[in-house]
């Protein structure tokens, strides 16, 4: 699978889960325990995605820079800041612990 | 919902409101999109996939899971990571079985199927977090598909905008770690997670998948440990729950969940 079959098989995939819920009949969906799957599945994978984003390189667990920027971000987001402010602070903690030589 | 009958038309400063609050909405979520441009071709992807990414998969958590994945894993994850951004685009479908009661119903006065099926697919096509949350939040079924229509096409506007602008950036300054771009996707990751943690029950949920997800790291190939952690929603999901425990769309206008 070359990188742009990739992306094109994802965007088509990710246009028919839009397209399913204007096609298909609303009971089939929504009983309630899917709803609840549903609504819970966001919230499972983007932890998934921090743990392995924060802490793994390859197949090993580190402890590097990283780590500093999720503990910033989760600071400011603590205090209310917005997307835009956590992004830029967690790219510049982990640039600056680099810089001074951790992680 | 309000008094406001079904057909009642709106006032001209009501429409002026709806598509001011569309269009701020959509031009706060393109700004930060430039992360999404510059954390794109740091993982390899040509600025030309990365475009493509942005305007036919238009869901931003999926674009940066997509990426975040192929990033650590490279090509070999592609399957993972494809799988794992289409979960995460699972809930646009579920934002359409709200919006479509108010989108649908202006369809029954097309004429022409076909003009009917193409704007269903562009309604489709535009179901994202913030055009349904703005659409869900007007009272009346008028205001809420002018609502739907404007901050979906402001969003796609200012969205592909910003994305090019963020992989020119992003293909100039080269090598990530050095700048810490890295840790750009990690505070992305969370402030995505932030605001779907009100509910109790996505908190257990987040703890469990982080659990899993650090123990299956050493022992499945990149990409996988995320998938097992979206086990986390089916378990807990299925063993029940108290209602009100599950949280409704976010909505951009206070929580600052804004990525479509």
């Amino acid at each position: 699978m070359t990188l742009t079959t990739a992306v094109l098989i994802a965007c088509a995939l990710a246009f028919a889960t839009k397209a399913i819920g204007y096609a298909i009949p609303p009971r089939l969906v929504e009983g309630e325990r899917t709803m609840r799957v549903s609504t819970l599945l966001p919230a499972a994978l983007l932890a998934g995605l921090i743990v392995v984003q924060t802490a793994a390189d390859g197949p090993a667990l580190v402890l590097d820079a990283r780590v500093g920027a999720l503990v910033v971000a989760a600071l400011l987001l603590w205090r209310g800041a917005g997307f835009i402010t956590v992004v830029i602070a967690g790219a510049v903690t982990a640039g600056l612990l680099r810089l001074i030589g951790i992680g | 919902m309000s008094e406001a009958a079904p057909t009642g038309e709106l006032t001209p400063e009501r429409r002026r409101a709806v598509r001011r609050q569309s269009w701020s909405v959509g031009l706060a979520t393109g700004l930060y999109d430039v992360s999404f441009g510059a954390l794109s071709v740091a993982a390899g992807l040509t600025i030309w996939q990365t475009q493509a990414l942005s305007a036919p998969m238009f869901t931003g958590g999926s674009q940066f899971a997509l990426v975040g994945i192929i990033r650590t894993g490279g090509l070999a994850a592609a399957p993972a990571a494809i799988a794992t951004a289409t979960m995460l685009s699972i809930r646009n479908g579920l934002y359409a079985l709200s919006t479509r009661r108010f989108l649908l119903t202006g369809a029954a006065h097309t004429p022409v199927v076909r003009k009917a099926v193409v704007r269903t697919a562009a309604a489709a096509h535009l179901t994202i977090d913030e055009s349904s949350a703005v659409g869900l939040a007007q009272p009346e079924p008028k205001a809420a598909r002018l609502g739907f229509w404007h901050t979906g096409l402001a969003v796609f506007l200012f969205w592909n905008l910003m994305t090019l602008v963020g992989a020119l950036a992003g293909s100039v300054i080269g090598d990530p770690a050095t700048y810490g771009l890295d840790g750009a996707a990690v505070a992305a990751f969370l402030a995505l997670l932030w605001p779907r943690l009100q509910a109790s029950d996505a908190r257990v949920t987040a703890a469990v998948a982080t659990v899993l997800a650090l123990v299956a790291v050493p022992f499945v190939p990149a990409g996988v440990p995320v998938l097992i952690a979206a086990s986390a929603a089916v378990v807990i999901g299925l063993r029940g729950g108290r209602p009100g425990a599950t949280a409704p769309p976010p909505d951009p206008a206070t929580d600052g969940d804004v990525i479509p």
